[in-house]
């Protein structure tokens, strides 16, 4: 009786998850098929997805032909990991004098980081935007990657980590003889990848999908982020040719996808750890 | 010659004095144990003596050299923590190495990679490897140096944690509580490794512990600190048998010391039941003290010619001895004796029982805790009473 | 170093350890400076102003830009269409990422699977996926559409039409934010011990529905709360869907808060007037943040 109603239950359960499942990836079903089909046979508006032409190649073509997609994903590369990196070198040094040193300002920086946590760069963007203007930094890395430099988030999550490491083990570094920029770079960064990499991937995701602030400050396409690129992609091909359209979107979803599915464990627990924390 | 010489530390934090003046000297090759319950400031003077905290007042000497105003690192002091502290992220070998890379390899020649290319450096780090290789070998972890912490045993880090203090031959060795992660079988094996290892390397080494049998084990003195005091610091047996204080005879024993209250008149001569004691020095008038004895000198009988009547309570049964709860008749005060299993088996809860106590073992303390010295005068009026 | 004087050897010892900490700290702080702290203020001082790129001064104006603020219909238009996309998406977004957690953390087999696929969006660049969803959601040849047809109901133009583009918009939202949820709710689920669901049933809890009253919610009550503040501040933030797709049309009917203050500032160059929309945007995110810590300590004291 139990073990019926059991079974049953697990049959309804799997059949919702499915169902959800399909629903989360039709929009990925539908973007892998319509890249393959031509135009004549997107406007039959018929549900079929596997293309009766193959048109996988003329999209594709059409779609690197248009616009640059290996500038786009090197200038995406590029912005994320100059972003990633000094984000880590500066917010690293100041969570450990934080968490680790007889700071007098530790309450004041704490007071700044919670203050900091609020403002997201849509509220710092005219300001920003104005100085960079008037610096004649605007179209540059520069000016995609400064406002980021510093990560209030950053350093909040490393100081939460930091505290957890225990004071011995930086004592018995100082008995060894390590300097102070010697521990947090031969003790407490190698004790801190869990962090790193929740944050790491917290950043990355963040700043790869970023549309405002690129919009914002490059109008060069040799600039352009991947999120910048498909807008200019859109407007140029005045957004009717569905084919190629998939095609480029198909292009430029995939290494974050990819790099997600490969390292999906991570991923999961890195937003998961990001997110509770944040 | 002393090696190391702590001179008035004081040190308090947020208004609490943690430390009071305290004051030692440590003879070249000699194991001191800290010992006194927590809170009593033993692990902030390792900590102060290590250089990873900071006296308020007072003097430390290493080796001749003035060191308060000296970083921990330059002090060559190493230190054994209760948690080991050992780098999770290195194995057990790179963990060793860390003191010797510190002071042998130049900072360009620590980098990663870049470091390889420097000059000079294969010689250094050759060395190094055959050092840790030595001391490894001597601690008989030759086995694990590939091994990273997180796969070692309680025991089998706490090796590698004494081979990272000892490998660089420190001026003075400091452990704080290193026993104290381990399970009870393993602690008693450590305590005499220890030893063993202290006596081969010959470096003074003042040892943390709150755990007084540790204390009387191992060292060849022992330090009894309380309350931010340096109460006595002498050899195991005279702090045992001859404590200057009155918390340092209550800290050290098992079961603890009886204490019992009773007055001492103009002349110094104290009764308590049918024993008489004599203080030196004379007193301007009758002072309450406090006469100390430990359960093991104190007898019971049934015989009816002890110094006092007690009423037994209840006994603990421990195997090779037993301890006898009772408590005086009159005075009301519990007293503790410990007793042989053939001594014990005719006493049963209730029963009125006659107390002895030996003695030239008892000891007279002031109330404020200082040891008043004292001799027997008599003893035997009771018994003569008894008789007569 | 050698200086250290040796009378005071704490205070030097303090007083160095404390110049170490400000030069680790000072990369941070001097940015938090540069990045943070002054723009903020930057933009609250530019919202008194008529400040216009392009134009050299500018004057200040007191509550000038406030007092047009309250009488621009296109203003009133995008915080009304920001309210009720979040209105949409955060509650729909959070029941149906526990729903799914829930179902998930049920499910012996798939677990990773299904965690994975729900997740994708997130990981997933929402300037290409929003071009996915336009061609899911156009009127002719859309999927959506032909799938309704196939129904015998005619779709309507999702995107096209004033009357449903919030609604497309808040179906594109909610896709994409369940997974987040989701992982934070199955992080919250994992972390409720397995031995209060049997008190639970020991004590009665005969039903599915008795236990999730009894534990699963009280227990997720703080995830809940984070959630909640987590979700509602991204839908505020909506941009990305909105520029992509819609640019705020058809007939404003899709204006956003921070679509709007990017017309204005960006597009117009209006950085004045802009700057003092941004404060409100700025206020309605620290109130936000308010009512989580007040709730949060509510919850913390009457528990």
């Amino acid at each position: 009786m139990t073990a019926h109603s059991l079974s049953l239950g697990r049959i309804l359960r799997f059949t919702l998850l499915s169902l959800g499942a399909l629903i989360f990836l039709a929009p990925y079903i539908f973007m892998i098929s319509t890249a393959g089909k031509a135009q004549s046979e997107i406007f039959s508006s018929s549900l079929s997805l596997i293309p009766e032409h193959w048109s996988y190649v003329e999209n594709f073509t059409k779609a690197l032909s248009r616009v640059s997609m290996p500038t786009l994903l090197l200038n995406g590369v590029i912005v994320c990991a100059m972003i990633f990196l000094v984000q880590v070198v500066v917010a690293i040094p100041c969570a450990y004098a934080m968490a680790k040193l007889k700071f007098r300002a530790a309450r004041f920086m704490m007071v700044l980081v919670m203050l900091g946590l609020l403002v997201p760069i849509h509220a710092t963007a005219l300001p920003l935007y104005v100085a960079f203007d008037r610096l004649a930094v605007l179209n540059s890395y520069t000016a995609l990657v400064a406002p980021f430099s510093i990560s209030v988030f950053a350093i909040f999550l490393f100081l939460q980590f930091f505290r957890a490491i225990p004071d011995d083990l930086i004592h018995a570094a100082r008995l060894d003889g390590m300097s102070e920029v010697g521990i947090v770079a031969r003790v407490v960064v190698p004790n801190a990848w869990p962090a790193i990499t929740a944050f790491a991937i917290f950043s990355v995701v963040a700043h790869w999908n970023d549309l405002f602030w690129p919009l914002i400050v490059v109008t060069n396409q040799d600039y352009a982020t991947p999120p910048l690129g498909l807008l200019s992609f859109r407007a140029a091909e005045a957004g009717d040719d569905y084919g190629a359209l998939m095609a480029a979107t198909l292009i430029i979803t995939l290494p974050l996808v990819a790099a997600f599915l490969l390292a999906q464990k991570r991923f999961v627990e890195g937003i998961t750890m990001t997110g509770l924390k944040g | 010659m002393s090696v190391l010489s702590l001179c008035k530390i004081t040190k308090s934090f947020g208004g609490n004095a943690i430390l009071k003046g305290v004051s030692l000297e440590a003879q070249g090759g000699e194991f001191i144990a800290l010992v006194g319950p927590s809170g009593c400031g033993k692990s902030t003077l390792l900590r102060i003596v290590a250089g990873l905290d900071h006296a308020e007042g007072g003097e430390i000497v290493i080796g001749g050299r003035a060191v308060s105003a000296v970083a921990a690192a330059d002090r060559n002091v190493a230190m054994v923590f209760q948690s080991y502290a050992l780098y999770p992220h290195l194995t057990a070998g790179q963990n060793i190495a860390v003191p010797l890379a510190m002071r042998r390899l130049t900072t360009p020649q620590r980098l990663p990679f870049i470091g390889n290319l420097m000059p000079g450096q294969r010689q250094i780090r050759a060395d190094i490897q055959r050092q840790v290789k030595e001391m490894a070998g001597s601690l008989k972890i030759d086995h694990l140096l590939d091994r990273k912490p997180g796969q070692m045993s309680g025991g089998q880090r706490q090796r590698v944690a004494l081979a990272r203090a000892m490998v660089r031959s420190p001026s003075v060795f400091l452990m704080d509580e290193p026993l104290s992660n381990l399970d009870a079988n393993l602690r008693v094996h450590a305590r005499g490794e220890i030893v063993e290892l202290h006596r081969r390397a010959g470096v003074p080494t003042l040892y943390v512990t709150h755990d007084q049998s540790e204390a009387l084990s191992m060292a060849d003195r022992v330090a009894v600190m309380i309350g931010g005091n340096l109460l006595q610091l002498a050899s195991p047996q005279e702090i045992y048998d001859d404590p200057a204080h009155i918390e340092v005879a209550r800290f050290l024993g098992q079961p603890r010391i009886n204490v019992m209250e009773t007055r001492m008149d103009a002349s110094g001569t104290v009764r308590f039941g049918a024993l008489t004691l004599a203080a030196d020095g004379v007193r301007s008038s009758e002072t309450p003290v406090l006469i100390g004895v430990r359960p093991e000198f104190v007898h019971l009988s049934v015989r009816a010619d002890g110094i006092l009547r007690a009423r037994v309570e209840r006994t603990e049964f421990l195997g090779s001895e037993v301890i006898v709860h009772a408590r005086l008749d009159g005075i009301g005060e519990a007293i503790v004796a410990k007793v042989g299993p053939a001594e014990a088996a005719t006493l049963v809860a209730g029963m009125p029982v006659s107390v002895d106590i030996e003695p030239d073992r008892a000891m007279l303390f002031a109330v404020t805790g200082e040891r008043l010295r004292a001799k027997t005068v008599a003893v035997a009026s009771a018994r003569e009473k008894a008789r007569g | 170093m050698a200086s250290v004087a040796t009378d005071m050897p704490m205070a030097a010892a303090d007083r160095r350890e404390g110049r170490i900490a400000w030069l680790l700290a000072a990369p941070a702080i001097t940015l938090l400076f540069l990045f943070i702290l002054l723009p903020t203020l930057a933009v609250v001082v530019l919202g008194f102003t008529d400040f216009e790129l392009g134009y050299g001064g500018f004057r200040f104006v007191g509550f000038e830009n406030y007092a047009e603020l309250v009488s621009d219909r296109t203003f009133r238009r995008s915080l009304w269409n920001t309210a009720v996309y979040t209105a949409i998406v955060t509650p729909v977004s959070i029941v149906l990422a526990l729903a799914i957690a829930m179902l998930i953390e049920a499910e012996t087999r798939a677990k990773a699977f299904f965690r994975t696929v729900y997740f994708l969006p997130v990981a997933s660049l929402l300037v290409a996926m929003a071009t996915v969803w336009q061609f899911l959601f156009h009127p002719t040849i859309g999927p959506i559409n032909t799938f309704l047809t196939q129904l015998g109901i005619a779709g309507p133009n999702w995107l096209g039409a004033s009357g449903t583009v919030l609604y497309g918009l808040s179906i594109i939202g909610i896709w994409q934010s369940v997974g987040f949820n989701m992982v934070l709710f199955l992080a919250g689920l994992t972390a409720i011990p397995r031995e209060l669901y049997a008190a639970a049933e020991v004590d009665g809890a005969k039903s599915w529905f008795d236990r999730f009253r009894l534990v699963t919610w009280p227990m997720l009550g703080p995830t809940t709360l984070f959630v909640t503040t987590i979700s509602i501040i991204n839908s505020v933030k909506v941009f990305e869907t909105v520029k992509t797709l819609t640019e705020g049309g058809p007939n404003k009917a899709s204006e956003v808060l921070l679509f709007t203050i990017y017309q204005e500032g960006f597009v117009y160059l209006r950085v004045g007037y802009a700057s003092a929309m941004t404060v409100i945007f700025l206020a309605i995110l620290v109130v936000l943040m308010f009512l989580q810590y007040r709730v949060l300590d509510r919850k913390v004291l009457y528990a």
